[in-house]
């Protein structure tokens, strides 16, 4: 018969090492992943996981240790889902801002990659006659 | 549901505060509830000005479903994410989509365009300046016509009926 300590510190062991594993797999998409837009998608979902693992393992360790409930974990988790996405879409907003080169597999082409006409290339600027 | 009033002029947010304040201090005493009670009514009358239109949340019921579908959505994302970097295949297909949105009101929209980016593989990347369509990247998608559907469905949907009708 296995004593409920025991138990409680076998899931609190599985929480840490799938929060460690989800964090790594994030991290590990930043090389494995082809292009900016890609690359994204790494950081904003699987450390979100990751994080929200560790923090249950977090909870329930202490709620066991300290007697009680801990609940300042599930504010990092609120904070974090909260903050998250925000940090995404501005790094993917400045990302399509400096139109950053995607996959040419890529399906649909949005308007804001789209070369501007009006602005004319470097090259092409530099061949404009000086005026005398 | 509270009505907002000149000296409350946002309800939620002074409820979301007054409980957050009581769990970073971990504790109920009566001095708590007093302190987080002050702060909660002082600071939503500070960054009022700042806020267009006060979201009313009218269902708060169907509000909690809704965050119970992302939760689960949420960890089915991250394994799908987590399966598309461990075994990349040959042909992922990345895509851009053009959301059409529906909602109006811009706190639904910003709740809208977070679920997004924390659901199945895809992330909001600009909110077109007419306001009326979302710029997402899609991980891998096979049919984009039926993503957005899915999308309008699953999230736009239930958003408007929490917000909006």
């Amino acid at each position: 018969m296995i004593g409920f300590y025991t138990f409680m510190e076998g899931v609190i062991a599985f929480f840490l090492v799938a929060g460690g594993m989800f964090a790594f797999i994030g991290a590990l998409g930043m090389t494995r992943l082809k292009d900016f837009y890609m690359r994204l998608h790494g950081p904003t979902k699987t450390s979100t996981l990751g994080v929200g693992c560790v923090l249950i393992a977090s909870a329930s360790y202490f709620s066991l240790v300290d007697g009680g409930f801990s609940v300042q974990e599930m504010l990092i988790t609120i904070f974090l889902f909260i903050t998250a996405p925000v940090s995404a879409h501005l790094l993917a907003k400045s990302a399509l801002h400096q139109k950053l080169p995607h996959d040419p597999r890529t399906k649909g082409h949005p308007e804001e990659l789209d070369e501007e006409e009006e602005n004319p290339e470097p090259h092409e600027r530099a061949e404009i006659t000086p005026p005398p | 549901m509270i009505r907002p009033r000149r000296w409350l002029p946002m309800p939620m947010l002074s409820i979301m505060l007054l409980v957050v304040w009581l769990l970073l201090q971990q504790s109920i005493g009566l001095g708590q509830w007093l302190l987080g009670g002050i702060l909660a009514l002082l600071m939503p009358l500070a960054v009022a000005p700042f806020y267009e239109h006060p979201p009313l949340l009218k269902h708060p019921l169907l509000m909690a479903r809704y965050i119970i579908r992302v939760l689960g959505d949420i960890i089915l994302a991250n394994l799908q994410v987590s399966w598309i970097i461990l075994y990349p295949r040959k042909h992922t297909n990345p895509a851009f989509i053009e959301y059409p949105l529906q909602l109006k009101e811009n706190f639904s929209i910003t709740v809208l365009a977070s679920t997004i980016t924390l659901t199945p593989g895809t992330v909001s990347a600009h909110l077109r300046m007419d306001g009326k369509s979302l710029l997402i990247h899609a991980l891998d998608v096979d049919d984009i016509d039926k993503e957005i559907h899915d999308i309008h469905e699953r999230y736009e949907r239930p958003l408007m009926e929490i917000f909006e009708c």
